[in-house]
């Protein structure tokens, strides 16, 4: 057979990678999300060696320095009993990251396996796993988080569970739909063709081909967690102070509104890019992910 | 060798329907009793209109989808009641092709992966071995190792069709049943699609169940051709007999109904519609659109006789 006319050369995989991160850097919100992203992770990492004031960490108490404005001693000012805001912020996105991350990655180890079975399965174990994820998905989200930490005791570690407890249905849905439209694909059949056992379809078939939504609702969901953690705080059911978490800041900066507004805003816009970095970069991972995205 | 390398006997499939309260379940036949012998190194024609059973008689001989009743007879053993698990030791001896080779081919895997597949999970090969096997086995449908590393989105219709074929071939099967391979591509890849597997049946002395709707196409790959209507066979016979001299009044209007280019096309001669397959007609399916039926095709299924040369004809009124 010499009729093949539309020869190239074929791209070995690490061109593949590198096209990859050519789109990545095509778009400048992916671009943004990705620095975003990158600078709350090297500030929670590098956290306690960077810090100007390591002792405020754990509060400290200073009133003679307390609500200074920005300056350059304080360069985001201090808070009401003196400790350093900047100190204070990135340490919390410490907190902030690791409990959104674990949130999410939690949700996905529950929610997932479940998923899929339903959507494999089908029948009436399908029916069971679902109207049960209805049921959590009927309720919003932070009102039953607030009812379940309120039943719980307030604390970071109670928020976290109450916030698993009500995310993982959401990735229940997304692997049930993406296994459901998996399942009647004719490469799945072309596997069972093959001689695939059920476990090996299962591994290299319908997770690899799920796997892309489900990586780009987790960056978006650490966002959101992250969010959600700082809201349970900020009414004072997640971290007490004077853990340095952002919602919990916050809650008491309110109290020093308008007058001492540094103190609010510096949590608060640090909430803000950490949100708004993964939701960016959720969006620029959904690009590149799809494998029929990069033609070049 | 008499044995034949594959034979079903009284072979059905139905398909519920919905459940609803006062109403009776719906019911499709989508293949009734149906009776065939495929011999080694032959290629056997499978043609009809769409819905008419084709490609749920594939599945069925596959042991894809459970059937409703009668047996598969494979090389001699009888692999009707095999589970899952007993059956994939015999899925090497026989491989599919898909009518669409974009759906076929896993997006996610490269061709050289799609193709040593089936050679991974029989343990055939490994490493570098595997590798020279794959590339062999592409080379031999035609494509050079440039496309090895290529994803199914990086390859046109036919490619991928080749890609599909090598997979199939992978693991030396006797038995080939191809799913309308060609209906998905290009007229002029048809061709090339044909060539290829013209020249594999030649070397290897593999059959083909060939599905096909399109009857140049199973006139010249096919030895024999089985034509089904609604789930049955109608005719059967030596494909030069059958699309050469057709019988039954449904295989004419097949081959009357390709277009030709420069006759005056004469109106259909099976004017409307296939039959709900849900509700068939009493007697024998096709008479609401025979010209020649009579009262005794309305009363019952006239039964499918086996004429001279292994002809078989399910009509009364002709032969």
């Amino acid at each position: 057979m010499s009729a093949i006319a539309e020869e190239t050369v074929a791209a070995p995989p690490r061109r593949r990678l590198r096209l990859a991160l050519w789109l990545l850097t095509r778009s400048f919100s992916s671009m943004l999300g990705l620095f975003l992203v990158t600078a709350i992770v090297a500030l929670a990492l590098l956290g306690p060696w960077i810090v100007p004031y390591p002792d405020d960490v754990q509060g400290g108490i200073n009133l003679a320095n307390k609500l200074q404005p920005p300056s350059f001693a304080h360069w985001l000012g201090t808070d009401e009993v003196g400790n350093d805001i900047l100190t204070r912020v990135i340490i919390g996105a410490r907190i902030s990251l690791l409990v959104g991350i674990g949130i999410t990655v939690a949700a996905a180890i529950i929610g997932v396996p479940l998923g899929i079975l339903a959507g494999l399965a089908g029948g009436r174990l399908r029916e069971v796993i679902m109207r049960f994820t209805d049921l959590f998905l009927s309720v919003p989200g932070l009102v039953l988080a607030i009812a379940l930490v309120a039943a719980l005791g307030p604390g970071i570690v109670n928020a976290m569970i109450a916030l698993i407890l009500v995310w993982w249905p959401g990735y229940v849905r997304l692997a049930e739909a993406k296994a459901l439209s998996i399942r009647d694909e004719a490469y799945i059949e072309a596997a069972r063709v093959a001689g695939a056992s059920r476990a090996r379809i299962l591994r290299r078939h319908v997770l690899p081909n799920s796997i892309s939504p489900l990586i780009v609702k987790m960056s978006m969901d650490i966002g959101q967690a992250i969010l959600a953690v700082a809201s349970l705080g900020f009414i004072g059911l997640g971290a007490k102070p004077p853990t340095p978490e952002w919602g919990a800041m916050i809650s008491i900066a309110r109290g020093y509104m308008p007058d001492w507004w540094w103190y609010a805003v510096a949590p608060g816009v640090f909430i803000y890019l950490a949100v708004l970095g993964f939701n960016l970069l959720g969006d620029g991972l959904r690009d590149i992910l799809d494998p029929r995205s990069n033609r070049g | 060798m008499t044995e034949p390398l594959l034979r079903a006997e009284g072979l059905s499939r139905s398909f519920e329907g919905r459940r609803r309260l006062f109403h009776e379940t719906p019911r499709v036949r989508a293949v009734a009793e149906l009776n065939l012998t495929l011999d080694r190194g032959t290629a056997l024609g499978i043609v009809g209109e769409s819905g008419c059973g084709k490609s749920t008689l594939a599945r069925l001989l596959l042991r894809l989808i459970p059937l409703s009743d009668g047996r598969i007879i494979f090389d001699g053993r009888d692999i009707t009641a095999l589970d899952e698990s007993a059956m994939r030791p015999l899925r090497r001896r026989m491989q599919l092709i898909h009518q669409n080779p974009s759906a076929a081919l896993d997006p996610r895997l490269s061709a050289e992966d799609a193709v040593a597949e089936p050679l991974r999970i029989h343990g055939v090969a490994s490493g570098q071995a595997l590798r020279d096997r794959v590339a062999a086995l592409l080379a031999e449908v035609g494509l050079p190792s440039a496309f090895l590393h290529r994803f199914p989105h990086e390859l046109s219709g036919g490619q991928k069709q080749r890609v599909c074929i090598a997979r199939a071939l992978a693991l030396e099967p006797d038995l080939l049943v191809l799913d309308e391979p060609t209906s998905a591509l290009d007229v002029s890849v048809q061709a090339q699609i044909l060539d290829v597997l013209d020249a594999l049946r030649a070397r290897r002395g593999l059959a083909y169940l060939f599905i096909s709707h399109n009857l140049a196409v199973v006139r010249q790959v096919c030895e024999r051709v089985a034509v089904m209507y609604l789930g049955r066979i109608v005719e059967e016979g030596s494909a030069a007999e059958v699309l050469g001299t057709p019988r039954h009044p449904y295989t004419r209007a097949l081959l009357e109904s390709v277009p030709r280019l420069g006759a005056n096309q004469a109106p259909p001669a099976a004017p409307g519609e296939p039959p709900n397959p849900a509700s068939p007609p009493s007697g024998c399916a096709f008479h609401p659109r025979c010209a020649l039926a009579v009262a005794a095709c309305r009363a019952a299924m006239p039964p499918l006789v086996t004429l001279g040369d292994g002809h078989r004809l399910r009509c009364p009124r002709v032969g």
